[in-house]
């Protein structure tokens, strides 16, 4: 349990300083940044407590809202997710879940993939709809989640594999 | 009694979620009406001292660049200080009249954003250098932004790549004036309006600061005309202004203090 939670805590540190130095700066293209800060919430232990849950992915989104000073859109996304993850679980792992027994580093690549679009998405749009506020403006609302989505998608699978191999040994 | 307990036992995790959910979305409200106090901001001392420690040493990637544009300021000040020094030499210096109620202080700025379309900026100077809100905030090329929260050691900075920001600005040559807005597209491209049918607009005008509010001096310079066109009313020009500042790419700014704002307001505050 002891490790279970050092785990965690580490990895809330370390993704919040990896978001926040390095890639909110990345600007690819002008405008596309990642989010992989997400993956604390992707990859949390499924038979934890729940209010737990919700209430660490407020923190982590709230702390990312005040080195970026972007009011409270990262914590309204990230709470959002939290609340909507089981629903996101049975839908992308079926009857493995029911089970409560799903291992991210054993599941199908496949099923991974929809687990981690489907937060991705939802997380991006209300992100970007929140720091945008202008329903005229929804055009550049969808662009920016959909390039922002790709590009997070992609580095979420990419850590997520590197980090699961090397859990393995 | 017993049904609302069990209600709120049995909803507690959505309960939960929707109270969080209200907050932060009051947080993100608040922070899109201009000035509002945020609770959430990067001035404070642990996002500021990161940013900081990590702005100490991504500062030597721009060094080279960064000595430029110094150089080039520096060869601007020493030409109009030359040139002036033989007309001063023969006139009266009035040394008790007090001209100088503009004060500049140095700054360093530690976090650049320009991605989002409310953009901040995060500056190493707070109010134990005497800053505060509502001063301004030039580069050697052009404006930057209005200094917006701060705390003892840093301040954060209203950029003028901010859809919430407005800037009053003219026309050089003339004095025709209006007021300068981001709509979040471009970060080289802002778009100024107001300005009326009958001013002689032409691309490649320079627009620069009109000296109306107590915040920014007369005649900062802003950008260049790049296109225009009239609004659906045809009573005012619509006006795409690029940038002489890459906002992309500051570093070296300067804040500036009017010493007369008060007087100023305070006379406006009777007139109302």
């Amino acid at each position: 349990m002891t490790n279970l939670l050092s785990i965690h805590t580490v990895r809330f540190i370390v993704l919040l300083l990896l978001q926040v130095l390095l890639l909110s700066h990345v600007n690819f293209m002008g405008y596309i940044n990642p989010y992989p800060y997400i993956l604390f919430i992707l990859l949390f232990p499924i038979k934890n407590n729940r209010m737990l849950f919700i209430l660490l992915s407020f923190l982590l989104g709230l702390c990312i809202d005040m080195f970026l000073d972007s009011g409270g859109i990262h914590a309204a996304a990230a709470v959002t997710i939290a609340f909507i993850r089981p629903v996101a679980l049975k839908f992308s792992f079926g009857a493995v879940y029911d089970h409560q027994s799903v291992k991210f580093n054993n599941v199908d690549f496949g099923q991974r993939i929809t687990y981690i679009s489907i937060l991705t998405i939802v997380h991006h749009f209300i992100l970007f709809s929140l720091e945008i506020f202008n329903f005229s403006k929804i055009l550049l609302v969808l662009k920016n989640t959909l390039f922002s989505s790709i590009f997070t998608i992609l580095l979420c699978l990419l850590i997520s594999i590197i980090f699961s191999g090397s859990n393995k040994k | 009694m017993q049904q609302i307990v069990n209600f709120i036992l049995r909803n507690k995790s959505f309960l939960l979620f929707a109270l969080l959910l209200f907050i932060s979305v009051m947080l993100t409200i608040q922070s899109h009406s201009y000035h509002r106090s945020r609770f959430i901001n990067s001035a404070n001392f642990l996002s500021g001292g990161i940013f900081n420690t990590s702005n100490n040493i991504s500062d030597y990637f721009g060094l080279r660049e960064q000595n430029k544009l110094l150089q080039e300021e520096n060869n601007k000040l020493k030409s109009i200080l030359f040139n002036t020094e033989n007309i001063t030499d023969s006139t009266f210096i009035d040394s008790l009249s007090f001209a100088n109620h503009y004060k500049f202080t140095a700054a360093q700025v530690i976090r650049n954003s320009y991605a989002a379309t409310n953009n901040i900026l995060l500056l190493n100077k707070g109010n134990n250098d005497s800053i505060k809100q509502d001063f301004g905030v030039i580069s050697s090329k052009g404006i930057i932004g209005i200094i917006e929260k701060t705390n003892s050691k840093y301040a954060t900075v209203l950029s003028i790549l901010n859809t919430t920001s407005s800037i009053s600005a003219k026309l050089k040559k003339t004095n025709h004036f209006g007021s300068i807005k981001w709509n979040g597209k471009s970060p080289n491209q802002i778009q100024l309006s107001e300005i009326p049918k009958i001013a002689p607009v032409a691309t490649g005008d320079t627009i620069t600061t009109s000296g109306r509010s107590t915040i920014f001096p007369k005649g900062i310079p802003i950008g260049t005309i790049s296109n225009f066109k009239l609004d659906t009313a045809e009573n005012y020009y619509e006006i795409e202004v690029a940038l002489f500042n890459d906002m992309t790419n500051i570093e070296h700014v300067y804040i500036i203090e009017n010493t007369d704002a008060k007087h100023i307001e305070n006379l406006l505050d009777t007139n109302d």
